[in-house]
């Protein structure tokens, strides 16, 4: 049940300052959709007002629309809760509950919203999303240990699937590599690629091969200039931003010239 | 060997500064404690042999161990290691010095309390006990009865303002409550003696104790200790945290009820359990609201109850004849009320370890 999303002139504001101007985009559902562009441009922000995470920062607000297919999220009647429970998110360092084992931390979805379900249905719910993960052979004799005790990668990929036990429609990924070893990278990316037959994915990633190795489209953020709001310079395929970008500052960021 | 260049103008930064010595003088091993040991050893013969007061011993002591350490360094090591011999030094004397007060009251308590320290001293109240005899059964009781209230009323109170402050409060009124509650930390308790009197003087005509009266006079000066330490513990959980909660689309009162309290119950239970054992051993807001008396009353509702602090001072100051057996159990319930407060910090330290989130497999 991916769903598509569709960004119409989006400007990001904390209190009075414009952090991001005028983003325009379509998000494809079974799709990766990946945000490079240098730190502090705005990318995180924005990726945040997709689930409207960014609202909780204090005085923080948007202008603009953004819709998930046909509902508008930014809707005078729009509970943000069940915006995101229809769109979960993975953050840059791992964050799994410490008071929680293994198997809570999976269930914590459901669990905290008091969802009663039979042992035997939460077995299975926390089965598919640790096997989706990619953590289940790991992990499966350790489930009543607390998820802090595991390595940097497995933590990741606990939020991973616990993001997933509660089957949003779009998974929202802030960095989620940029603290792990090559190898767990390698299993979060694989973990990407398979779950994307299912989820509309949109990672931001300040890793350049990353974006060309799992993303289908790539969208490139870049300041103005110093002081000025960041901004969408352009998406497009993955293939052709990588190859044969249609903007200049694109191709010197990707290229190295800069940034 | 080069002589090590001093950093002029002509050494630039790119000539690394060969030719300082790798080895230095040093003191013998153990040098500092065995100083600190005669010195200690000589003070204590200044205090039994010479006359000298205890106190006036230990601070001379600690000045001439200080002097000898610093001075004995700066010749052997030189100016660095005795500046560092030095701090240790002033850090190591301070702990000394603030440790001998607390070992004097427990040594006193100990000595003068264990006399009746026995079963009766905890199973009888002291009705129709005039000499020999009698216990603080009823003080005990009643300590434990008006704490144990007190805590039922300032907990919940305490915990929810502290949960308003950290998760909800914002502008002003926040800023204005956390203000008048630093400024409660400091109200001298005989004020909230006096607050918890005066109200319910109003209510029910001068002269009125209760153990209720006690309570709310005690939770007065025990809301703002939880308050505070609560905040200190919920500002620690990390924003990550209610993050990781929110995106999973839980709302934000059950992301604080089922996520922020928990990662924070060890220290909150800590922080609790300490404001208990600070307000156990109150004396003056239960003498104006709670009173005194010799026997069994377990009704905080109904008239004047016993407590062990106040228990304690009444033996003292209104001592029978001969005063001995009076004293006796003054230093008793005083010893009682320290070994309740000792127990409190186990068991704080005892819940802190038990809820404190589990990092290792």
């Amino acid at each position: 049940m991916a769903k598509r999303i569709e960004v119409k002139d989006l400007d990001i504001y904390y209190d009075k300052f414009l952090a991001v101007q005028g983003v325009s985009m379509t998000i494809q559902p079974r799709s990766v959709t990946a945000l490079i562009g240098p730190s502090g441009c705005g990318k995180s922000t924005f990726l945040r007002t997709l689930n409207r995470m960014h609202e909780l920062v204090p005085n923080a607000r948007v202008d603009g629309k953004i819709f998930m297919d046909d509902d508008d999220l930014y809707g005078a009647a729009v509970d943000p809760v069940n915006v995101r429970r229809q769109i979960g998110m993975v953050f840059q360092r791992p964050n799994p509950f410490p008071t929680m084992s293994i198997y809570d931390n999976v269930a914590a979805g459901l669990k905290l919203n008091n969802k009663r379900l039979r042992k035997a249905e939460m077995d299975e719910v926390v089965e598919r999303a640790l096997s989706a993960a990619n953590l289940w052979e790991e992990v499966k004799d350790r489930l009543p240990k607390p998820g802090s005790g595991l390595s940097g990668g497995q933590q990741q990929r606990l939020c991973i699937a616990r993001a997933i036990a509660v089957q949003p429609d779009v998974l929202l990924m802030d960095e989620p590599c940029s603290a792990l070893d090559p190898i767990s990278t390698q299993a979060i990316e694989d973990l990407m690629l398979e779950l994307k037959e299912k989820y509309t994915i949109v990672i931001v990633t300040h890793n350049m091969q990353q974006a060309a190795r799992v993303s289908d489209m790539t969208g490139f953020f870049n300041l103005r200039g110093v002081g000025q709001p960041g901004e969408l310079v352009e998406i497009d395929e993955t293939t052709k931003i990588f190859s044969t970008p249609s903007k200049k500052a694109t191709e010197d960021y990707i290229s190295g010239r800069f940034g | 060997m080069p002589t090590p260049t001093s950093q002029s103008s002509e050494s630039d930064l790119y000539t690394p500064l060969t030719g300082a010595p790798l080895t230095a003088g040093q003191l013998p091993r153990g040098a500092a404690p065995l100083t600190l040991a005669i010195v200690a050893l000589a003070a204590l013969g200044l205090w039994q042999f010479a006359d000298w007061s205890p106190a006036g011993a230990a601070v001379v002591g600690a000045l001439v161990y200080t002097a000898v350490i610093y001075l004995w360094s700066r010749v052997v090591e030189g100016p660095r290691k005795a500046t560092d011999r030095l701090v240790t030094a002033v850090v190591t004397c301070a702990f000394l010095l603030a440790l001998l007060p607390l070992i004097s009251v427990v040594v006193t308590v100990l000595s003068n309390g264990l006399a009746r320290f026995d079963t009766e001293f905890f199973s009888y109240s002291m009705r129709g006990i005039v000499g020999e005899g009698g216990g603080a059964y009823h003080a005990i009781m009643g300590t434990l009865i008006i704490t144990a209230l007190a805590a039922l009323i300032s907990v919940p109170v305490g915990l929810l303002t502290a949960v308003y402050l950290v998760e909800y409060g914002r502008g002003k009124l926040a800023k204005a409550i956390t203000f008048f509650v630093d400024v409660m930390t400091g109200i001298p308790s005989i004020v909230a003696g006096l607050f918890a009197y005066a109200l319910f003087a109003l209510i029910f005509g001068p002269g009125v104790r209760m153990g209720i009266m006690g309570a709310i006079a005690l939770s007065v000066l025990m809301i703002p200790v939880v308050v505070r330490s609560t905040e200190e513990m919920l500002k620690l959980v990390p924003n990550e945290l209610r993050e990781a909660s929110y995106a999973l689309a839980v709302p934000k009162w059950r992301t604080i009820v089922k996520v922020v309290l928990p990662t924070a119950l060890a220290g909150i239970a800590t922080g609790v359990t300490l404001a208990i054992a600070r307000v156990i051993g109150e004396t003056a807001p239960l003498l104006i609201t709670v009173g005194i008396t010799s026997s069994d009353n377990f009704n905080p509702f109904d008239g004047r109850m016993a407590t062990l602090s106040v228990f304690s001072y009444y033996e003292y100051v209104n001592p029978g004849v001969p005063p001995q057996f009076s004293l006796d159990r003054a230093w008793a319930a005083a010893l009682t009320l320290i070994i309740i407060v000792m127990v409190l910090n186990l068991v704080a330290r005892l819940i802190s370890r038990l809820f404190a989130p589990k990092t290792r497999a």
